[in-house]
């Protein structure tokens, strides 16, 4: 038999249903493999055990009760910047620092309205700054397959638990790439949303106009069943969209007939690694093997998407983060002015990443700047958005590399953030236009590390992308592989 | 000599007092009085990862307010942050609208010196308040009741050009908030806050100079005083051939005078930029019209009816609407069958002299509006007579009790009763039979005189009518015989 942390939310789900496995069982099985390989891996920032049993029990007696649903009693693990209530939730900061929420995110009450049990907490880049997990204030997560390289960021933390199977499933948040990115780089699926398409209440804003939560999985049918759980208008969050959902699960075929999918021409750069365009090319053809029809489109204002985001994302960051004040919660650093509390406390509860940011955004929005950065790069996003907007006129979904490279190694970034920031160059335009993205596994380099074709859908059409990932990973054996760990 | 005159602009900020806050569901209560902590939640206190959700009572507050100033409703409407570091500012950023406001382009006309002036209303917009940080010794606590009690900026021309403008407007713009029910107009709770911006020139020059913002006044009288006192300082200094420098000052409440809080070198940059929380809120011309329909009566017409229907004075109809507990008062009075200019009369005479001696408002006088109505029908049915009835109203002022119950308790009811008066005024003329006398050989004027011994007999409680009338007869049959 598979070992129990293998399964899939379906797999297991079947289990439970026909009560050939408890949800508690199956929670002890990731807890004891999270004892063995999380002090390597260190993607939990808190496991909360004793907690996670009661959940598990409770789901349990829920389906003794008559109860079923494809998420009950499945362990999960939830991304620190996401508030739980009476559970410490740090987004990865000092300045953070035994902070209990007195409130949860939307987006978890409804993963335990629908019977989910939380396995812990997982480690991030400060803030959701980052693209590596290196800048977390509570030390670095390690790729499940290659500890000495970085899972990606910043929610490489869920990514490596849900890589290490040291959960079913995880929720992250993605930003610029925070999701897709470090599910390339771990070789599992990550989806995120259209901007609206989940709330955001609980979730700690770093941009509040581009963040969106989303699920990672080891299958795109997982991703599917825990995206219909989470999406929705909530009254709490004004940018959440009043859309009905759909029955993502039903939108899943096998073939790709009449699929329109775009290759677009500016996503092949140089600087790419030779490795990954290979083997997304591969997978593009792929695609086509599976009924789709291939086209190339272009994107024009690609090149300015970087630039736009560390105008656009710093200057929101800027104003998000005012609140870490050491006034009502976190630590203090008691100076002998309010200033200087205010100053210090800022100092040593932030890191360096998350200080640069709140600089670069509080020079865009300063008098006299604003016009010619934050107002100038509002216009250019509009442009990037048209640019999507007239490709889905022609195709249905838009397939290139979720990161320009496979995971590298720990520490060979982090002086140069300018490279740092490239490891996003494929994921962040989607973030200004507010559509929707995937990364499903597609391959693995000669240093067997994974790669991730990413499949983008226009506003609300994660259906599409779900049907495409879905027909794709079905065709393919990459989602199978699994690193090798020992304790 | 040069003549000066100030330009004079004022911001106030009112608090809408809503059911709930701006952005959440905490209630809005009197933050002079809560203890402290007590109405906040996740949200006002701007734990992470919180949203705000516009309170749709505040927008309709703020339309009404608008439409009451004559202001352009604006369609879109946007929400922007507006940063800067305080204790009683917890996200960081106020949530306020700049390039967007409600309202704009609007108006409020003053009565100054038997003269109406007209104001321009620059603009009106919603923001959330800030709470409140309290300094004890060393130490300083924060209260965030008040946190996020939605407000509203009205923002009005450099339009008035004396400290009486200045008076007029802020008294005006506290009662069409009062009539409107948006602001409750006490200004000791905090609910109303003024900025006034003050320059000087020449008089009859239209150049605009230089100008100080002062901040943080909580009374329209420190308003008056502050204002007065920074006029003064400005034209004293450009006389003496000084320069008005751009600052932001405060008002010292002990010494009556403006200080200095910073200069505009110093000035914050509040880095404003668009809420991406809250996307652009979109008002609704249909809701616009079917708020403008439940609008009530404001001051002005008001005032314009009890002239041209109730035939009241302008100087009369002018102090009842300037208060809207005093027009409702007065309104209420009027429902039983009574002469509106005798009530106008009594309340504008009487009771506003007795509240001002007592200093009490309207609100809690022990004398309703029925109970005045009682009264004045007393003096009709000539019960009491006028000087009586004041008494009588002092008495009901006092003891809250009916002026029925203080006449008869006090045996102050009327003597109209022909044959007791004809006893008296017998009397009277028995026991002076030397200016009846003088009375009869020709001296007229000493029947007042009587008359008055035959209201000292009563106690000034005689039908004045019927003693004239009786005394006459008296004196006449006395010349007969
Ligand atoms: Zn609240």
């Amino acid at each position: 038999m598979t070992e129990l942390t293998e399964l899939t939310i379906h797999e297991a789900y079947a289990l439970l249903k026909k009560g050939e496995l408890s949800s508690v069982d199956l929670t002890q099985a990731y807890l004891d493999r999270i004892d063995v390989l999380d002090g390597r891996l260190h993607a939990y920032l808190a496991v909360t055990s004793d907690e996670t049993l009661e959940q598990a029990r409770r789901a349990d007696e829920r389906r003794a009760k008559g109860e079923d649903d494809p998420l009950l009693g499945i362990p999960v693990a939830y991304k620190d910047v996401l508030c739980t209530q009476g559970v410490e939730t740090t987004c990865g900061s000092k300045i953070l620092a035994g902070y209990k929420p007195p409130y949860t995110a939307t987006a978890i009450d409804k993963m335990e309205a629908r019977g989910a049990v939380m396995l812990g907490k997982t480690n991030m880049d400060e803030f959701a700054m980052g693209s590596s997990t290196e800048n977390s204030g509570y030390g670095v997560t390690r790729n499940p397959w290659d500890t000495e390289r970085v899972p990606g960021g910043s929610s490489g933390g869920s990514a490596a638990a849900v890589a290490a199977q040291m959960a079913t499933a995880a929720l992250g948040s993605d930003t610029g790439g925070s999701i897709r990115q470090p599910a390339s780089l771990c070789g599992v699926v990550g989806l995120k949303p259209s901007y609206g398409r989940v709330s955001r209440y609980g979730l700690v804003a770093y941009a509040s106009s581009l963040d969106q939560i989303g699920p990672f999985s080891r299958s795109v049918a997982d991703a599917a069943v825990l995206l219909g759980a989470i999406a929705g208008h909530d009254p709490q969050d004004s940018t959440s969209v009043d859309m009905p959902v759909p029955d993502y699960i039903a939108a899943l075929t096998s073939d790709l007939k009449g699929v329109k999918v775009g290759v677009p021409k500016e996503y092949f750069i140089e600087g790419i690694d030779p490795a990954v365009e290979r083997i997304v090319r591969a997978a593009i053809d792929q695609l086509k093997e599976l009924g789709a029809t291939v086209q190339e489109v272009s994107l024009p204002h690609t090149d300015m998407a970087l630039p736009v985001y560390y105008l656009i994302a710093p200057a929101e960051a800027s104003a998000n983060l005012a609140r870490f004040d050491g006034i009502r919660y976190g630590p203090r650093e008691q100076g002998d002015t309010l200033w200087d509390t205010y100053c210090q406390t800022r100092e040593a509860g932030f890191g360096p990443e998350v200080k640069r940011r709140i600089m670069l955004g509080t020079y865009a929005l300063s008098a006299g700047y604003y016009d010619a950065y934050y107002l100038k790069a509002q216009k250019v996003r509009t442009l990037i958005k048209q640019d999507f907007d007239a490709a889905f006129e022609d195709v249905d979904v838009i397939a290139c590399p979720a990161s320009p490279t496979t995971a590298f190694r720990i520490g060979e970034k982090v002086d140069d953030p300018l490279q740092m920031y490239l490891s996003d160059v494929f994921t962040l335009a989607l973030n200004l236009a507010g559509n929707c993205g995937i990364s499903v596994p597609c391959g693995f380099d000669d240093d067997n590390l994974p790669v991730g074709l990413q499949l983008v859908g226009p506003a609300f059409g994660e259906e599409r992308i779900l049907r495409a990932a879905h027909a794709y990973e079905q065709a393919t054996e990459w989602h199978k592989r699994v690193p090798v760990l020992s304790g | 000599m040069t003549q000066y005159e100030p330009v004079i602009g004022l911001e106030v900020h009112a608090e809408m007092l809503t059911e709930s806050k701006m952005f959440c569901a905490c209630p809005v209560v009197d933050s002079t009085e809560a203890p402290p902590n007590t109405t906040v939640c996740p949200v006002c206190t701007a734990q992470p990862g919180v949203l705000p959700v516009i309170n749709r009572q505040a927008v309709e507050y703020g339309i009404k307010v608008g439409l009451a100033l004559n202001c352009t409703i604006n369609e879109f409407n946007q929400f922007a942050r507006k940063s800067y570091f305080y204790p009683d500012l917890p996200k960081g950023y106020q949530i306020s609208q700049y390039e967007h406001p409600l309202a704009s382009n609007g108006w409020l006309d003053i009565d100054v010196d038997d003269e109406t002036r007209r104001i321009g209303i620059t603009r009106a917009h919603l923001e959330e308040d800030t709470g409140k940080n309290i300094h004890m010794g060393s130490s300083s606590l924060v209260d965030l009741n008040r946190a996020g009690v939605p407000l509203l900026e009205i923002v009005s021309e450099p339009d008035m050009r004396s400290v009486e403008e200045v008076e007029a407007y802020a008294r005006k713009l506290r009662a069409i908030l009062v009539y409107l029910g948006v602001n409750h107009g006490d200004m000791s709770k905090g609910v109303l806050r003024f900025e006034a911006n003050i320059s000087v020139r020449p008089t009859g020059s239209d150049e605009m100079n230089t100008r100080t913002e002062i901040k943080n006044l909580n009374s329209i009288r420190s308003l008056v005083r502050a204002s007065q006192y920074e006029i003064a300082r400005q034209i004293k200094l450009v006389e003496s051939g000084g320069q008005v420098i751009q600052q932001t000052m405060g008002f010292n409440e002990e010494s009556g005078k403006t200080t200095v809080q910073r200069s505009k070198e110093y000035a914050d940059d509040y880095r404003y930029f668009p809420e991406p929380d809250l996307p652009p809120l979109n008002i609704d011309r249909a809701w616009v019209a079917a708020i403008e329909k439940t609008l009530p009566e404001l001051p002005d017409a008001k005032r314009e009816r009890f002239i041209d229907e109730l035939g009241l004075s302008v100087q009369d109809a002018g102090v009842l609407v300037a208060d809207k507990a005093t027009a409702e008062y007065f309104e209420a009075a009027l429902k039983a069958d009574v002469d509106a200019k005798t009530v106008a009369n009594w309340v504008t005479g009487e009771l506003f002299r007795l509240m001002n001696a007592a200093g009490v408002e309207i609100e809690q006088v022990k004398v309703t509006p029925e109970a005045l109505v009682d009264l004045i029908k007393l003096v009709e049915a000539e019960t009491i007579n006028n000087n009586t009835a004041k008494e009588v109203l002092e008495a009901m002022f006092e003891t809250g009790h009916s002026a029925g119950e203080i006449v008869k308790e006090q045996g102050l009811a009327q003597i109209s009763d022909s044959s007791a008066l004809e006893a008296i005024i017998e009397q009277v003329l028995e026991a002076n039979p030397e200016p009846v006398e003088k009375y009869l050989g020709g001296k007229e004027g000493l029947f007042g005189w009587l008359v008055g011994q035959v209201m000292k007999e009563t106690r000034g409680q005689a039908n004045a009518t019927v003693v004239n009338q009786i005394m006459r007869e008296r004196l006449e049959g006395m010349r007969k015989a």
